[in-house]
């Protein structure tokens, strides 16, 4: 097996549990002080395990959204739904592959869906451009959400993105009117919206396709407006202070639902959903079908008008 | 300060002249500016009647909301409106500078309550909502009171059938307010797609510099978009590109001139135009209605 990416946070336990296998290969039977301290070293191990991961501060939250080999959208894609039917291009410049858009069938309920796509090598990843679109994504986002206005798909998405790119081309075809035109086209499509971040929610890149009827939130996703590394350069002239940033952003899930952004939380298995995604898959996919059971029953301009009360509500101020 | 009291302090010194270099109370205000185009000091008396257009090379400086609102309203036509939205800090955000000293110094400096002010106005005699962005409020980032006020812009212009004129200037997202903050441009772009479901007009003009979430939502959503000469506008500002690809940026990125040029805004228009350019154009967005008159 392949070692699998170490995260800063679990260096000192992946230390212990790297010499405790090497322990366990030696033959120790005629040993039993030797023994003895394996033993504890193991127990010593579980309970840096549970310190280490029952209490992930954000940041460390924020390494496990950016884990390399933690679930993506394409996982979802074939771990949920059957009859899938990829769509591609934007009609107008090209395919950004850093979109996925589609159909895909969940249990009998047939969908258009959508989500951010990061890659799972190098190679996937500059043609996807590690999940950061161009303007010609949203655009084929934006294709996706008419055919689901036009014939009655409710919309799941999935997000996971550092953020639009910020590059010349991205500019120069319009990244901002992408965005922009992506919000108001979702916010007036007369079919429900379920909406997952399963990984990194970065802005505006990951909000045009962000919001809807339902916004449920992987225990280590995170969902904010700027980077903790962009916040901490704007604030302390350094990108060092992120783990402070992240706190102060409120981007986790748990902080999300709290102050009333997210609807709920999907949890995820000690360490992170890479660790074992197939109860994730399973945990994500019931959250759809219990969205959905509660939205579709709902007229389609009822539900347009509930998505606007839901955004006009969102926002703190006095007066 | 309130738009009126600013008003009319404006007025008080409208009397005050390039020559008279004798008021020193003025003087130790900072009434003398340096053009960010071309170095040269300028008086800022005559700068404002001028529109703060430098009049050695043309650059358009930075007005504040209450002096563009000045120069497009008809006299004693602008009435403020959600003057009572003001901002908190739902977050407790306190990394490096807490968010409330920031209000508060930019309350102190700009006299106003928050980075956008909205009202109802006339323009050469045309009914408009008008909203203003004012960049001395932390760089007139979009927060709850920034996305309410606009979205309540649009609403009110709605209900009112009126058209919406949104001077826009912007660093982005208010990151003080957090997730908050992001929404108001899924808010602010829902609002605006209903006022131009009904029909309506909506005209906005880009000023130096509007950036973020502000451009990726309600600002560039208008029927028309007009720029300002030399105005910045984008999504990521440019130094975010160019450490992203590592290249130098090709000249005059992200100008208004650029994204006139990429087909990114309808026109470029001077500052000393604009209020009469704006008459011209609604008469043509509102034909439908004014036959229905
Ligand atoms: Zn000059």
């Amino acid at each position: 097996m392949a070692r699998r990416h170490i995260m800063e946070f679990e260096r000192p336990l992946v230390e212990l549990e790297s010499k405790l296998a090497e322990l366990r290969r030696l033959d120790l039977t005629g040993d039993p002080q030797l023994l003895l301290e394996v033993s504890a070293l193991a127990e010593e191990i579980e309970r840096l395990r549970r310190e280490t991961y029952e209490h992930l501060d954000p940041w460390a939250r924020v390494q496990i959204s950016r884990h390399p080999e933690r679930p993506k959208t394409d996982d979802y894609v074939t771990a949920l739904f059957t009859d899938v039917i990829e769509i591609h291009g934007d009609r107008a410049y090209g395919d950004d592959e850093a979109i996925f858009a589609g159909f895909g069938t969940y249990g009998t309920r047939k969908l258009v869906i959508l989500g951010h796509r990061k890659g799972t090598d190098t190679k996937s990843n500059v043609r996807r451009n590690f999940g950061s679109p161009h303007p010609e994504g949203y655009r084929k986002a934006m294709r996706a959400m008419r055919l689901a206005d036009k014939f009655g798909l409710p919309i799941v998405t999935f997000l996971d993105t550092a953020g639009a790119y910020p590059g010349i081309e991205a500019e120069e075809r319009g990244q901002a009117l992408a965005i922009a035109e992506s919000l108001a086209l979702l916010s007036g499509v007369r079919v429900p919206v379920v909406v997952f971040g399963i990984g990194e929610g970065g802005s505006g890149g990951a909000l045009a396709i962000g919001f809807g009827d339902r916004l449920i939130m992987l225990e280590n996703a995170y969902y904010s407006v700027i980077s903790p590394e962009m916040c901490s350069n704007i604030l302390y002239k350094d990108p060092g202070q992120a783990k402070t940033a992240a706190e102060c952003l409120k981007m986790t899930a748990d902080e999300l639902v709290a102050i009333g952004i997210a609807d709920e939380v999907v949890r995820e298995p000690l360490g992170g959903a890479h660790r074992d995604p197939a109860p994730v898959f399973e945990a994500v996919g019931a959250a759809l079908a219990r969205a959905l059971d509660e939205l579709v029953s709902q007229e389609g301009h009822e539900l347009v008008e509930r998505r606007y009360a839901r955004l006009r509500e969102i926002g703190e101020y006095g007066s | 300060m309130s738009i009126a009291d600013w008003f009319s302090a404006r007025e008080r010194r409208r009397y005050v002249r390039a020559g008279d270099v004798s008021v020193p109370a003025d003087v130790a205000d900072g009434v003398w500016v340096k053009c960010d185009g071309c170095g040269k000091t300028l008086y800022e008396g005559e700068l404002v009647e001028q529109l703060r257009v430098c009049r050695h090379c043309g650059h358009h400086l930075a007005m504040t909301a209450p002096q563009r609102i000045e120069s497009l309203a008809d006299e004693g036509s602008f009435e403020e409106t959600e003057k009572g939205l003001t901002p908190v800090d739902p977050l407790s955000f306190a990394a490096a500078k807490p968010y409330t000293e920031s209000l508060a110094s930019a309350r102190e400096k700009s006299g106003l309550e928050e980075a956008v002010v909205t009202g109802r106005a006339r323009i050469g005699g045309i009914p408009v909502m008008l909203a203003v962005m004012d960049f001395r409020f932390i760089g007139a980032s979009m927060g709850s009171v920034v996305g309410e006020k606009i979205a309540r812009l649009f609403e009110q212009a709605t209900a009112a059938r009126l058209p919406v004129i949104i001077v826009t200037a912007s660093g982005g997202a208010r990151m003080q307010e957090g997730m908050f903050s992001l929404m108001q441009m899924a808010k602010t772009a829902a609002a605006a797609k209903r006022h131009s479901d009904a029909g309506l007009a909506y005209v906005s003009v880009l000023t130096n510099p509007t950036y973020g979430g502000v451009t990726a939502s309600f600002a560039v959503l208008a029927d028309v978009l007009i720029a300002e000469p030399g105005a910045m506008i984008g999504f990521a500002g440019p130094r975010l590109v160019e450490q992203t690809i590592r290249q130098k940026l090709p000249k005059g990125f992200q100008t208004a001139e650029f994204m006139l040029e990429h087909g990114m805004v309808d026109e470029v228009v001077p500052r000393a135009e604009l209020r009469e350019h704006l008459v011209t154009l609604l008469g043509y967005l509102r034909a439908r209605q004014d036959r229905a008159s």
